[in-house]
């Protein structure tokens, strides 16, 4: 069983649902707080990070403006090591490749490691409506999907649930103990995990980076379960977004460095995995056949514009969902995205349709925490600035995503208002006549009436400041 | 030096006090200060809605009113308005010329607790305050214009006032705007956690650079009926408000 998103136009509702979870809230402050802290301790051992993220970030420049081509020398490379490449325009493209590879052979088990494209594409749901069962074997991924839920993070998916509650998810599956420390929980877990690596026919993963000049892909993992994925079985299919692909191996340190530090705070990720084409004859283990699957899904309708194509340099890090002021306090699930926080605010309106996704970019005080800790730089509050204008005025050429007649007549009388100073002092003494006579009527109806739900209604001076300064300040 | 004093409409409306203080500060600091009655709203709500149309007009009004005024600096008691005049040319893609002028009127355009120490070089403060206040950096203020130890600088200033660090200085209020009536609850929990770091360090007094960070934080300590107060830095530094009553 795979879980389901909520509905993204519904982040309101879920949020105010999430935060009346105390047991969520809790695990979910000491997660990001912990990984906070230990983001700014890697940080201290690190005084060349600001230099590293400028290097970052111009090399992910370089690459989204020259994707194509370093597309088909990966392609090109990865063939001449014996890769078969495949092209997914989308996920049911994407998802089909696999289905077809897995009954040419007769598999009809997967076992696979956290990969946020197979995720976004629902690989597990297209697999299973086939009849082919996916494992989930990244710890944290395996209980979520035991527990019939959809990651709440990107880099560590169970991040909300606590020791007790996992004890009782693997009671049900291993008979563990449900009391048992999380030593013996990861123990029961690996033992049955095992198992599911033998069983499997295919071994399935994503890809952090794909390297043009070498034709290979990189894997980061901190449980050894990829690699697990990778060799043991005979056949090992990828999945890689195509904003993936850097130029040369050369280009690959400066990610490595950043990316744990960034997401975990770790000097550097427990397994780094470079994979470069099938097992040769020579070679005594490793997947027969090794096939990489390129998935658009969107992403090459994300190049075209400037401003909005930095968001294929994420590194998907999650660094911006623990910094995230709103995050902390609604964790992954309100967002009903596969990318939540705001990251996902950025990416998910993109990727998907506009319309639906149209609370996403709203989802955010602007805070622009996220930007300070991204470390490719992506300036995500501007995004999410020009995602609300394509959804409220839409663009050249491009009718407004979700109008709002009301809201969008109460921005022009208020323009209107403004527009020099005998409006604005006309208005302005409208309001004060309300504000004096009115208060009880106007508290009972929004914004006051939204602003009140736990704040006291702020009043306005009884004289202005305006009218301070011509009696004389 | 000549300033423009851009006092926002927050400030003229809601909390004038500041305004005066602001001025106050201003004039101990050496500098003339002059006040433009054309000057409105700098048209943040609009383009944080995702209207930046209805800013345009908003944003010519206060570029001519500096043009006008032949100040040496517009000064603001907001970072979050201050950084959105400074962005004003990004309104512009399509007015080359306008986006010129904004562009001018961007590298005039400070906070105030920026402008008294880096411009004025303020060496005292006019006025005392005698408690204990912990110091809110807001975020537009912080991330945005990239202000940094101004505001304690200037604290450390006035007499009898006894500067305390909080662990969530630099965490968002909660307010964003339109954010706060979007998501009431949502907005009211990022601030509770702000208040639980202030509850813990005991002390008197929240301050920052920002009323609208403050009356946020101000209208939820009321309603929790909290001791505790949001005062503008300028108030604290002019001792115009030793006691204040919850708005």
């Amino acid at each position: 069983m795979s879980g389901e998103h909520l509905p993204m136009e519904g982040f309101p509702e879920h949020a105010k649902a999430a935060l009346a979870d105390p047991i969520q809230r809790q695990a979910l402050r000491a997660a990001t707080d912990l990984f906070r802290e230990r983001r700014g301790s890697a940080l201290q051992r690190a005084p060349a990070f600001e230099t590293w993220r400028d290097e970052a970030r111009a090399i992910k420049d370089d690459s989204l403006l020259r994707l194509d081509e370093l597309l088909l020398e990966f392609e090109r490379n990865a063939t001449a090591k014996g890769v078969v490449v495949h092209w997914a325009e989308d996920g049911s493209q994407a998802s089909q490749i696999l289905i077809a590879l897995c009954k040419e052979r007769g598999i009809d088990r997967a076992a696979k490691s956290k990969s946020m494209t197979t995720e976004e594409i629902s690989l597990n749901a297209a697999l299973a409506a086939a009849g082919i069962a996916a494992i989930e074997t990244d710890l944290g991924e395996w209980i979520i999907q035991l527990a019939g839920e959809t990651p709440f993070h990107i880099v560590v998916p169970a991040i909300h649930k606590t020791r007790a509650q996992i004890g009782e998810i693997l009671n049900a599956k291993t008979g563990v103990d449900r009391g048992a420390t999380a030593k013996e929980l990861t123990e029961a877990a690996r033992v049955a995990l095992r198992e599911e690596f033998q069983k499997a026919g295919v071994g399935v993963s994503g890809a952090n980076f794909a390297i043009a000049e070498t034709g290979s892909i990189l894997i980061l993992e901190n449980e050894g379960n990829a690699r697990m994925c990778t060799t043991l079985p005979d056949l090992h299919v990828a999945f890689v977004g195509i904003e993936k692909v850097i130029p040369r191996l050369a280009d690959l340190p400066v990610f490595l460095r950043l990316l744990p530090r960034s997401g975990t705070g770790q000097d550097l990720t427990t397994y780094q995995s470079i994979l470069t084409g099938r097992k040769r004859d020579d070679e005594s283990d490793g997947p027969r056949e090794l096939h990489v699957v390129l998935l658009d899904n969107g992403r090459s309708k994300m190049l075209r514009e400037e401003i909005l194509r930095q968001s294929l340099a994420c590194i998907r890090c999650g660094a911006c969902l623990n910094a995230c002021p709103v995050y902390q306090q609604v964790g992954g699930h309100a967002y009903g995205s596969v990318s939540p926080g705001p990251i996902g605010a950025v990416i998910t309106p993109q990727l998907q349709d506009l319309h639906k996704a149209r609370e996403l970019p709203f989802a955010s005080s602007l805070c622009g925490a996220c930007r300070d800790v991204c470390p490719v730089k992506i300036d995500i509050p501007t995004l999410l600035l020009r995602l609300r204008k394509d959804l409220k005025e839409g663009g050249p050429g491009r009718a407004p995503a979700a109008r709002s007649r009301l809201e969008a007549a109460v921005f022009a009388a208020w323009a209107f208002a403004m527009r020099g100073p005998f409006r604005y002092a006309a208005a302005t003494f409208v309001a004060r006549c309300l504000d004096r006579w009115l208060s009880p009527v106007l508290r009972r109806l929004p914004p006051l009436s939204r602003w009140t739900r736990g704040r006291t209604a702020p009043r306005l001076a009884s004289r202005s400041f305006r009218s301070m300064w011509k009696e004389g300040l | 030096m000549n300033v423009a004093l851009y006092v926002t409409c927050l400030v003229d409306q809601i909390q004038p006090s500041v305004g005066k203080a602001a001025v106050e500060l201003l004039r101990h600091a050496g500098c003339a200060v002059t006040f433009d009655r054309a000057q409105t709203c700098c048209g943040q709500p609009a383009c944080n809605s995702g209207y930046p149309s209805k800013a345009i007009a908003l944003a010519k009004n206060v570029i001519t009113s500096f043009e006008r005024s032949g100040a040496d600096a517009l000064v603001l008691p907001s970072g979050s308005c201050a950084a959105q005049i400074r962005h004003y040319a990004g309104l512009f893609a399509d007015e080359p010329r306008w986006r010129e002028r904004a562009l001018a009127l961007s590298m005039r355009t400070h906070e105030l607790s920026w402008y008294l120490v880096h411009r004025c070089g303020l060496r005292s403060a006019p006025g005392s305050f005698t408690g204990s206040v912990a110091w809110h950096d807001s975020c537009h203020g912080l991330r945005d214009l990239g202000l940094a130890d101004e505001g304690r600088t200037l604290l450390r200033l006035v007499d009898g006032l006894c500067l305390v660090e909080i662990d969530a200085a630099t965490d968002c209020c909660g307010f964003g705007g339109t954010f706060a009536v979007k998501h009431p609850e949502l907005s009211v929990a990022i601030a509770d956690r702000k208040l639980e770091s202030i509850a813990r360090a005991g002390v008197d007094v929240v301050t920052g650079g920002d009323v609208s960070c403050l009356m946020h934080l101000q209208t939820r300590l009321a309603a929790i009926g909290s001791k505790v107060r949001a005062v503008h830095f300028a108030e604290l530094m002019t001792g115009a408000k030793r006691k204040t009553t919850p708005p």
